[in-house]
């Protein structure tokens, strides 16, 4: 098939049907008996996912209704887009929206460009026993919570916590660092970097494996330096790893890291760290305004919505990555 | 093996090995330093004369969260929670996976199957209806509440039945001629087959399980019923120490600082006895996540 003479031909012949298998020509009869296990076995998934999300996407109705527990779904009363009228016309809604964008795209940020910095450094370090050692300690705290993370965070950024005794060595004066609108999203972001940046360090890596050698050897033949090398073969080879990884970001643009914001925040820094997440949690569930709460959170399931399928439409397009 | 011998190359590697080692010596420390204070005297901890070795070395401080009945009970909650929920998802998700994994033809409906589970991993309810949805269903306060909402995690489904996909389709078939259910061609073909993706996905269910803490803040209103990290928040983010049933008495002995060090360290026990298996399929992981079609 491989040279150019054969293609026309091919494309002129129209296709054969070819009798693949048994299966064209099964009765119902034969299909049910061979194939009713498959139907069965996806019962359970299908209850698990009826029952707890799409019923709770039946529950957005709230957001369009004066909703009470005693009621339900079914039969509180309907206020039509009030509750989004009242929520746009509240300037705390304009500052939430605009914490939580600047949080997470600012974490995206710093957390591709860190990775791919820590990648290509560890991909220069010859030493096997280092490379493993160095990736075992920075991907630790990624499989730890955000309560124990915290828990730390709150004892070292305290205003008598090591970080500020270290400080102080140097002059500084004690700083709140969780506690001043100042410092709390930098917190958050530098933290949230100490968590995330190992495993996205590890998907480079594992693309850097993937190089092939003899690239490199022709190049260094060829007379190319150790950077040369880094920028012309390195950089480009890991190229659709980048793509891939900021195409699918753009699904994270809201979620500027909920568990986080919730374990670290106070009323003090509400201004610069609550988040849409944060809110909803606070208006939804310990104020039990659940119609307002559901409303922003509608909000942000369809914005969401409409980002995830954009990055997973990119991811296609310029990286070659389905899902299905 | 290229070598660079040149100056520059070398003062580089010199360098990098420097910075490498710095930044992770930070990674570290603040969990170093924790340690260190878990594991000092009273006064040293409260002053804060501790940096990154422990002063006046004491084991009480673990003794007195181990010997606490509220923190046993909420460790043996989360390892009830962990059992239960990693070995539902695994079951759901393996379940779920195979039919998905066949062609249209073998298995009508496919198609539709698929997008009613995607749909539903793209949108979803948000937190207010879900959890709105979960108390009418009763399971406020129950083990229920903390493992069936995610009891199939769809990305992970997703990510098996791709991998159930690019299982040889003639071991299938032999089977099938020799008369093969799809249940034994799942248990004795499939399952035996898949062992790596399914041990990944079991590790991360598991650490998820683990470490999740907002949905018994939610779900349970009695802090008697809150597995061991949602408890640990009560300690070390709400700083409520009347929660953990230490007799007051003791913390004119022990720093309430050094008790809060030993719980936060417990509770990341588990995840370093099994850390060097999340190491091994981490990469696996990775690459599940990149099989395509």
């Amino acid at each position: 098939m491989g040279d150019s003479q054969s293609r026309p031909y091919s494309r002129r012949c129209k296709r054969i049907p070819v009798k693949t298998g048994t299966s064209s020509r099964m009765t119902i009869r034969q299909y049910i008996k061979r194939a009713w296990p498959l139907y069965v076995m996806i019962v359970p998934g299908v209850i698990f996912v009826l029952l707890f999300r799409y019923y709770p996407m039946y529950g957005i109705v709230i957001a369009f209704q004066d909703f009470s527990p005693a009621k339900g779904f079914a039969n509180s009363p309907w206020v039509g887009w009030e509750n989004f009228e009242f929520l746009f016309s509240f300037p705390e809604f304009g500052r939430i929206l605009r914490n939580t964008v600047l949080i997470a795209v600012v974490k995206i940020v710093a957390d591709q460009i860190g990775a791919i910095i820590l990648a290509l450094l560890l991909n220069e370090a010859r030493i096997l026993l280092f490379r493993r050692t160095i990736q075992t300690l920075i991907y630790l705290p990624y499989f730890l919570s955000w309560i124990v993370l915290g828990g730390i965070l709150l004892d070292i950024l305290a205003p008598h916590g090591i970080l500020n005794q270290a400080i102080g060595n140097f002059g500084i004066k004690p700083q709140l660092f969780l506690g001043s609108n100042n410092w709390f999203r930098g917190t958050v972001i530098l933290s949230g970097f100490w968590k995330n940046v190992g495993f996205s360090t590890i998907i480079y890596l594992a693309a850097l494996t993937a190089i092939n050698p003899v690239l490199h050897e022709a190049a260094a033949i060829d007379g190319a330096g150790r950077f040369r090398r880094i920028w012309h073969i390195t950089l480009p080879g890991i190229r659709p790893t980048i793509v891939l990884l900021a195409a699918l970001s753009l699904g994270d643009v809201l979620e500027a890291g909920f568990e986080q914001i919730l374990t670290l925040y106070s009323p003090a820094v509400y201004r610069t760290g609550d988040i849409i997440d944060t809110n909803v949690y606070r208006v939804g569930l310990v104020s039990a305004q659940y119609s307002l709460a559901g409303a922003v959170g509608l909000f942000k399931s369809f914005i969401s919505f409409f980002l995830i399928v954009l990055s997973y439409y990119l991811a296609d397009r310029f990286a070659g990555y389905r899902i299905l | 093996m290229i070598r660079d011998n040149n100056r520059f190359s070398r003062l580089f590697d010199g360098f990098n090995y420097a910075f490498l080692t710095i930044f992770a010596l930070l990674c570290l420390a603040p969990m170093v330093h924790i340690f260190a204070v878990s594991l000092s005297g009273r006064a040293p901890a409260t002053a804060g004369f501790v940096s990154f070795w422990p002063i006046d070395f004491t084991l009480e401080n673990y003794e007195e969260v181990m010997g606490s009945r509220t923190f046993l009970r909420s460790f043996i909650i989360s390892v009830v929670r962990v059992l239960t929920g990693t070995s539902l998802n695994i079951t759901v998700i393996i379940l779920t996976a195979y039919p998905l994994s066949k062609t249209p033809r073998v298995f009508k409906g496919r198609g539709v199957f698929i997008w009613f589970f995607v749909f539903a991993m793209l949108f979803n309810g948000g937190l207010i209806p879900t959890f709105l949805v979960v108390r009418s269903l009763g399971l406020l306060n129950t083990l229920g509440s903390l493992v069936l909402p995610n009891a199939l995690p769809i990305f992970s489904m997703i990510l098996m039945m791709n991998f159930f996909r690019g299982v040889p389709k003639e071991l299938e078939e032999s089977a099938v001629i020799d008369g093969a259910s799809h249940w034994r061609v799942l248990w004795h073909i499939y399952i035996p087959l898949s062992l790596p993706a399914i041990a990944t996905l079991t590790l991360l269910s598991a650490v998820n399980h683990w470490n999740a803490w907002f949905d018994a803040l939610i779900y349970m209103t009695d802090v008697a019923n809150y597995p061991m990290q949602t408890f640990l928040r009560t300690i070390v983010v709400e700083l409520d120490l009347t929660n953990v049933g230490i007799d007051p008495r003791d913390l004119q002995r022990l720093s309430d600082r050094a008790i809060r060090g030993a719980q936060i360290i417990v509770a990341t026990v588990p995840i370093l006895v099994v850390y060097p298996f999340l190491q091994r399929y981490f990469i696996s992981g990775i690459r599940l996540g990149a099989v395509k079609e």
